[in-house]
C-alpha cells in the first residue's frame, strides 16, 4: 500500500469578489499516493485550480483539513507556507513564469541554489531534453521550450509533490505532447507524486487516477488500468 | 497610486517652494529697505571733519546737484550701563535743535528727542534699548570729552543710518555694547567744543547728479579741515553690511532654487513617463475600443495636470509661508520699523511653468509611444526583454554572484539610460545636501581662521584720535593687562589705473603677536620692512600684484600723494584690509602715532581693567573678541541655520522622492516576476533583496556623481556670497560628504522598507494565470 502524501477532508473555499459570493470548492474529500500520476479534470471554473493551490500551499482552504504526509496545512502561516512550497514541492505553470533576465539554466539554478537536496541544474535540462539551450533566454525559445525548463526547474530541486496547471495550456498539439512526455519521463524515472490540472479530457489517459470536478466537487473517479503513452494523445 | 502620486506632488512643491520662498524674501527685504531709504531720507554722501565752521556747510549745499546738506556733530563715547561689567561704547549724533532732522530722519518707537541744549537727555536706538531692556527714563553714564556725566532717555528711535550699528573694531554688531546717542546739537557743541561748527554732514543729491563728482567737490571743500574723504552710500557701513546680508540671500536665491527646480522638474518628467508607460494595457485597450488620440491624451495630460496643479499649490503656500518667515526674521535683525511683503507674480509663474512642462512633457512622451503601436500589440505585454549575459561565466554556473543578484544587475543594465537617471537624480539630491550642508564647514572655518589664528587678542582699545607713543605705555600699566601691541589706521585711497579704492592702511609691529596676519596658505607672516600688504580682495579689485606700484593719496593728517610697492598679498575674509608695519607707516605719515592698542589680559582683573578704561578719556571705544565670536555665531549661524535648515529638508525630500518612485516603478513593472519567486518558495527578504540590491547599486554609483554636484553647486554659492564685506572661504570637511550620503542612504533604505511591504501584498495567485 503506497504512502499517502495528500490527504484532504471537507475541504471549502469561499471568496467575496464586491457583492457576490464564489464558492470556488464546496467540499472535496481526496487522497494522493507516492508515485502515482493524477489528472484533475473539469471545466474551467470548476474548482480544480483553487484545490491546487491550496494543495501547493499557496492559498488557504476556508474550511476543511488538508495534510502533507504528517504536516497540517491550515495551520501554517505564511512563512510556514513558504519552507513548505520551498522544500517541497515543485510548480509548473500554464504561462511558463520564467525569470526573462535569466538563461535556462540560471532559472533552474534560481531553485538549486535554495533547495534542500537539488540535483545539478545541467542534468535536469538534460532529462527535459535541453542540453543544447542553457545559456538562452527565454525570449529566445518557444513556448514549449520554455515550458519545459519550467518543469527542469521544477524537478531540480527534487520535490516531494509536482503540481502543475494546465501545462499544455498554451502550447499546440504537438509541443503538448514533448511537454507531457516530459512529465511522463519523471514521474517513471524518479518517481514523483505528480497532479496534473486540465480542461483537456485526452489527456487524462496518462494518469494512474483521474479525479472529475464540477461546481466546487470532485464528482467522480477513475482508475487506468492501462495509461496511454504521451506519443499516443492527441487532441 | 496615491502614495506615490503625493510624492510627486511633494517634490513638485519642493522646487516650487524654494522658488518662490527666497524670492519673496529677497525682494520683500528690497522693497522694504527701498521704502525705508526713501521715507526717512536716507543720505547719499557722508563726509566726516575734524571742525569745519558752518558757513562750509552752506557752501556744500550750493554745490551744483545737491538737494539738501546736514551738517552735525558725532563723537564716540565710553559707556557704563548698569547691569554690564566692561565697558560699551556710544556713537553720539546731533539732532538739529531748530525743527526736524531734514536727512536720516529718526522714526520714533517710545518718547521724543532731546530738548534742545539739554547735556543729559539722549534718544537711544531700539537694538540697545532692548538689549538692556531700556525704556523712556532710564539712565547710565558716559565718558563725553573726558568728564563722565549721567544721561537720561528721553525716547527710543530707529534710523535708516544705522540699520546695522557697528561698533569702531567690531566685526558684527553688538547691541549691548554699542548705542547710538541722538543728543541737541547746542548740547554736544558745547560738549565737544564745535559752537558754530560741525563735524560731520550728511548730503543728498538729485536725481541724475554723478555721484563721483559730488564726492570729489566735497572733498575738495572739506580737504582743509581735515575731512578724510566722503563715502557715498554704498561705503556707508550700515548699508555696506545690510547690503552684503541681501547679496548673501541674492546669493542663495539665484544659486538654490533653479536648480531645485530643474531637479524636480527632472524628476517628474521620468517618474510621470514611466508610470505612463505601465498604463500601456489600458491605452491599447481605449485605442481597439474607437477612442482617438486626443480623448486618451487628454485624460492623461488631466491626470498629470492635477498632481502637478496640487504639488505646486503647495509649493506656493509652504513658500509664500516660508518666504514670510525669513523675511521677519531679517526684518527683526535689522529692526526694520515696518515689512513691505512682496509677491512677485512672475516668480509664481516661472516656478508653475516649469513644473507643468516637465510633468506634461513626460506623461506626452510616453502616451506618444504607446499610441504610435497597433492597439493589438499595446494590449500585449511590452515584447520580452532582450537581456545580455554579463554576469557567469560561460558554461559553468557561477556561485560567486547568487541568481537573485544577478537579476538585479540585469535589470539595471538592460535599460542604461533610465538606470543612469534615476542615479543622477539620487545624485543631484546628494548634491544639494552637500552644498546645504557645507555652509557650516566654511563658516566654521572663517571662524577659526578670524578668531584663533589672527584677531587672538583679548580687547582691542581704540583711542578718541591720534595719540603719542606715551599712551602705549598708559595702556600697559593699566590693571591686568599682560601684552599690549599698537596699531595704527590712516585712510587712503588707493588707485591703480582707473580702478581706485578707499580703505584703511593699518600699521602694525613687525613682532605682532596678538593680532596676526596670514598669507595665502594660512600661515602667519612677519611684515616686510617696508611695502605694502594687500589682501586678495584688495589685489583682484586694483589689479595688483606682488611687486607692483600703488598710488596712495592719504586722506587725513599730511595730505598728499605716496607711491607705495605691494610687498606681499595675503588672505583675509573680512573687508578690504591693507598693512603695512607701524614703524614704515610713520615714515610715510611723518610721525609716530597710535589709533589704538590690542591687549591681552588677565580674566582674573577684568573687572577693575573695565573700571580703569571706563574712565579713560582718551579712549573711544572697546571691542571684546569673545564678544565678537558669540555675536558672530549667533547672527551668522541663525541667519544661515534657518536658510540651510529649509534647503536640507528640501532636499531630502527630493532624495526620498527619486528612490521612492523608483522602487515603486521597478515594483510595478517587475511584479509578475517577484511573485513569480515567492511562489516557487522564496521569502519576502529574499524577494525584497533584488529590488533592494538595484536600489542599493543605484545610490551607490550616484555617490561620485553627487559629490563632484555638491562641490560644484558649493562653489558657486560660495562665489556669489562674496563682496567687500566679508568673503566665506569654500570649504568642505571629508564628515559634510559623509553626511549628506548618510542621509542619502538612510531615504534608501526607507524608500525600500517601506516599498517592501507591498511586496508582502503581492497577489501570488493572479500572476499563475496571466500571460508573462
Amino acid at each position: 500500500m503506497a504512502d499517502v502524501v495528500f490527504e484532504a477532508k471537507g475541504l471549502t473555499k469561499t471568496y467575496r469578489n464586491g457583492e457576490v459570493e464564489v464558492h470556488a470548492l464546496a467540499g472535496v474529500d481526496l487522497q494522493l499516493f507516492a508515485g502515482e500520476l493524477v489528472v484533475l479534470l473539469g471545466p474551467s471554473g470548476s474548482g480544480k485550480s483553487t484545490l491546487l493551490n491550496i494543495l501547493g500551499g499557496l492559498d488557504h482552504a476556508s474550511t476543511g483539513m488538508v495534510r502533507f504526509q504528517d504536516e497540517d496545512l491550515s495551520g501554517l502561516d505564511d512563512a510556514g507556507l513558504t519552507a513548505y512550497r520551498r522544500d517541497h514541492v515543485g510548480f509548473v505553470f500554464q504561462f511558463y513564469n520564467l525569470i526573462p533576465s535569466l538563461t535556462a539554466r540560471e532559472n533552474v539554478n534560481l531553485v538549486t541554489e535554495i533547495a534542500r537536496r537539488p540535483m545539478p541544474a545541467d542534468t535536469a535540462l538534460e532529462l527535459v531534453g535541453l542540453a543544447g539551450r542553457m545559456e538562452h533566454f527565454p525570449a529566445q525559445m518557444s513556448g514549449g521550450e520554455q515550458q519545459r525548463v519550467a518543469i527542469a526547474r521544477a524537478i531540480a530541486k527534487q520535490p516531494d509533490v509536482l503540481l502543475c496547471d494546465e501545462p499544455t495550456g498554451a502550447l499546440d498539439s504537438k509541443t503538448g505532447v514533448r511537454v507531457l512526455e516530459a512529465l511522463s519521463q519523471i514521474n517513471n524515472e524518479l518517481g514523483t507524486t505528480t497532479a496534473l490540472i486540465t480542461h483537456n479530457a485526452a489527456i487524462k489517459d496518462m494518469a494512474h487516477r483521474v479525479m472529475m470536478f464540477g461546481d466546487g466537487r470532485i464528482t467522480g473517479t477513475q482508475v487506468n488500468t492501462r495509461r496511454k503513452q504521451p506519443s499516443e494523445i492527441s487532441w | 497610486m496615491w502614495a506615490q502620486a503625493l510624492a510627486i506632488a511633494l517634490v513638485i512643491a519642493s522646487g516650487v517652494a524654494t522658488f518662490v520662498l527666497a524670492s519673496g524674501a529677497y525682494h520683500s527685504l528690497e522693497e522694504t529697505r527701498a521704502a525705508y531709504y526713501l521715507r526717512y531720507r536716507f543720505a547719499d554722501i557722508f563726509a566726516e571733519v575734524r571742525r569745519a565752521p558752518k558757513a562750509v556747510a552752506d557752501r556744500i549745499a550750493a554745490i551744483p546737484g545737491l538737494a539738501a546738506a546736514e551738517p552735525r556733530i558725532t563723537h564716540l563715547a565710553l559707556l557704563d550701563v548698569p547691569g554690564l561689567a566692561e565697558p560699551a561704547t556710544g556713537r553720539a549724533v546731533s539732532v538739529p535743535d531748530l525743527g526736524e532732522p531734514r536727512l536720516n530722519l529718526l522714526h520714533l518707537r517710545e518718547g521724543r528727542l532731546p530738548e534742545r541744549e539739554r547735556t543729559d537727555e539722549v534718544t537711544i536706538n531700539e537694538g540697545f534699548a532692548k538689549a538692556h531692556d531700556m525704556h523712556v527714563g532710564a539712565t547710565f553714564q558716559a565718558l563725553l570729552n573726558g568728564k563722565k556725566r549721567e544721561l537720561k532717555v528721553v525716547g527710543v528711535a530707529l534710523s535708516p543710518e544705522f540699520i546695522y550699528a557697528l561698533g569702531p573694531g567690531d566685526l558684527m554688531p553688538d547691541d549691548r555694547r554699542f548705542a547710538i546717542l541722538w543728543m541737541s546739537e547746542k548740547a554736544l557743541a558745547a560738549l565737544f567744543d564745535l559752537d558754530g561748527a560741525f563735524n560731520s554732514i550728511s548730503l543728498k543729491l538729485l536725481p541724475g547728479t554723478s555721484q563721483a563728482e559730488a564726492v570729489k567737490q566735497v572733498d575738495d571743500l572739506l580737504a582743509r579741515y581735515g575731512g578724510t574723504g566722503a563715502l557715498a552710500r554704498k561705503d556707508q557701513l550700515s548699508h555696506a553690511f545690510l547690503d552684503a546680508e541681501l547679496r548673501q540671500l541674492d546669493a542663495l536665491r539665484r544659486v538654490m532654487p533653479p536648480i531645485f527646480l530643474l531637479v524636480s522638474a527632472f524628476l517628474i518628467n521620468m517618474t510621470l513617463s514611466r508610470m505612463v508607460a505601465l498604463e500601456r494595457e489600458q491605452i491599447g485597450l481605449l485605442k481597439a475600443l474607437g477612442y482617438g488620440p486626443l480623448p486618451i491624451v487628454a485624460h492623461y495630460i488631466k491626470v498629470v495636470l492635477a498632481i502637478t496643479l496640487f504639488g505646486i499649490a503647495i509649493g506656493y503656500v509652504a513658500g509664500a509661508w516660508l518666504g514670510k518667515g525669513l523675511t521677519r526674521l531679517y526684518g527683526d535683525f535689522f529692526h526694520f520699523p515696518f515689512l513691505v511683503f512682496r509677491h512677485d507674480a512672475d516668480i509664481y509663474v516661472i516656478a508653475a511653468g516649469v513644473s507643468v512642462v516637465a510633468a506634461v512633457a513626460g506623461a506626452l512622451k510616453a502616451v506618444r509611444e504607446v499610441l504610435a503601436l497597433a492597439p493589438a500589440v499595446a494590449m500585449q505585454p511590452p515584447a520580452a526583454p532582450r537581456y545580455r549575459k554579463l554576469l557567469g561565466a560561460g558554461g559553468r554556473s557561477s556561485t560567486l554572484v547568487s541568481q537573485l543578484t544577478t537579476m538585479s544587475v540585469r535589470h539595471m543594465i538592460r535599460r542604461p539610460l533610465r538606470a543612469g537617471a534615476t542615479s543622477l537624480g539620487i545624485a543631484m539630491g546628494l548634491g544639494l545636501l552637500v552644498t546645504a550642508l557645507l555652509s557650516f564647514d566654511s563658516v566654521e572655518h572663517m571662524i577659526d581662521i578670524a578668531f584663533f589664528r589672527t584677531e587672538r587678542q583679548h580687547a582691542t582699545l581704540t583711542f578718541t584720535d591720534e595719540k603719542h607713543q606715551r599712551a602705549l605705555q598708559s595702556v600697559e600699566q593699566m590693571p591686568g593687562v599682560l601684552r599690549a601691541e599698537p596699531y595704527r589706521s590712516v585712510a587712503v585711497r588707493l588707485r591703480n589705473g582707473h580702478a581706485s579704492r578707499q580703505l584703511s592702511i593699518i600699521g602694525k609691529p613687525r613682532d605682532m603677536d596678538l593680532s596676526r596676519v596670514l598669507d595665502l596658505d594660512d600661515r602667519p607672516i612677519e611684515l616686510p620692512p617696508s611695502g605694502l600688504v594687500v589682501n586678495e580682495r584688495v589685489a583682484s579689485i586694483l589689479n595688483l600684484r606682488k611687486g607692483d606700484a600703488v598710488e596712495a593719496e592719504i586722506l587725513e593728517g599730511r595730505r598728499g600723494t605716496r607711491q607705495l610697492v605691494v610687498a606681499e598679498v595675503i588672505k583675509s575674509y573680512f573687508g578690504l584690509t591693507a598693512f603695512m608695519t607701524i614703524d614704515a607707516l610713520d615714515r610715510v605719515m611723518y610721525g609716530p602715532r597710535l589709533s589704538g592698542v590690542h591687549i591681552a589680559y588677565d580674566v582674573e582683573r577684568q573687572d577693575n581693567l573695565f573700571k580703569a578704561i571706563k574712565s579713560t578719556p582718551g579712549i573711544g571705544s572697546i571691542a571684546l573678541q569673545r564678544h565678537a565670536l558669540t555675536r558672530f555665531r549667533e547672527t551668522i549661524a541663525q541667519n544661515i541655520n534657518y536658510s540651510v535648515t529649509i534647503y536640507v529638508t528640501l532636499a531630502v525630500i527630493i532624495a526620498f522622492g527619486v528612490v521612492y518612485n523608483s522602487a515603486r516603478i521597478q515594483l510595478s513593472e517587475h511584479a509578475r516576476e517577484l511573485a513569480s519567486l515567492r511562489v516557487l518558495g522564496f521569502t519576502r527578504g529574499e524577494v525584497s533583496r533584488v529590488l533592494f540590491t538595484e536600489l542599493v547599486l543605484l545610490t551607490v554609483l550616484a555617490i561620485p556623481p553627487g559629490w563632484m554636484m555638491g562641490y560644484g553647486f558649493g562653489w558657486l554659492l560660495i562665489k556669489a556670497f562674496s563682496s567687500d564685506l566679508y568673503r566665506v572661504p569654500f570649504v568642505i570637511e571629508p564628515a559634510t560628504y559623509a553626511k549628506a550620503t548618510l542621509v542619502v542612504l538612510a531615504a534608501t533604505v526607507t524608500s525600500a522598507l517601506i516599498v517592501r511591504k507591498r511586496i508582502d501584498r503581492l497577489d501570488l495567485i493572479a500572476v499563475l494565470k496571466t500571460r508573462d
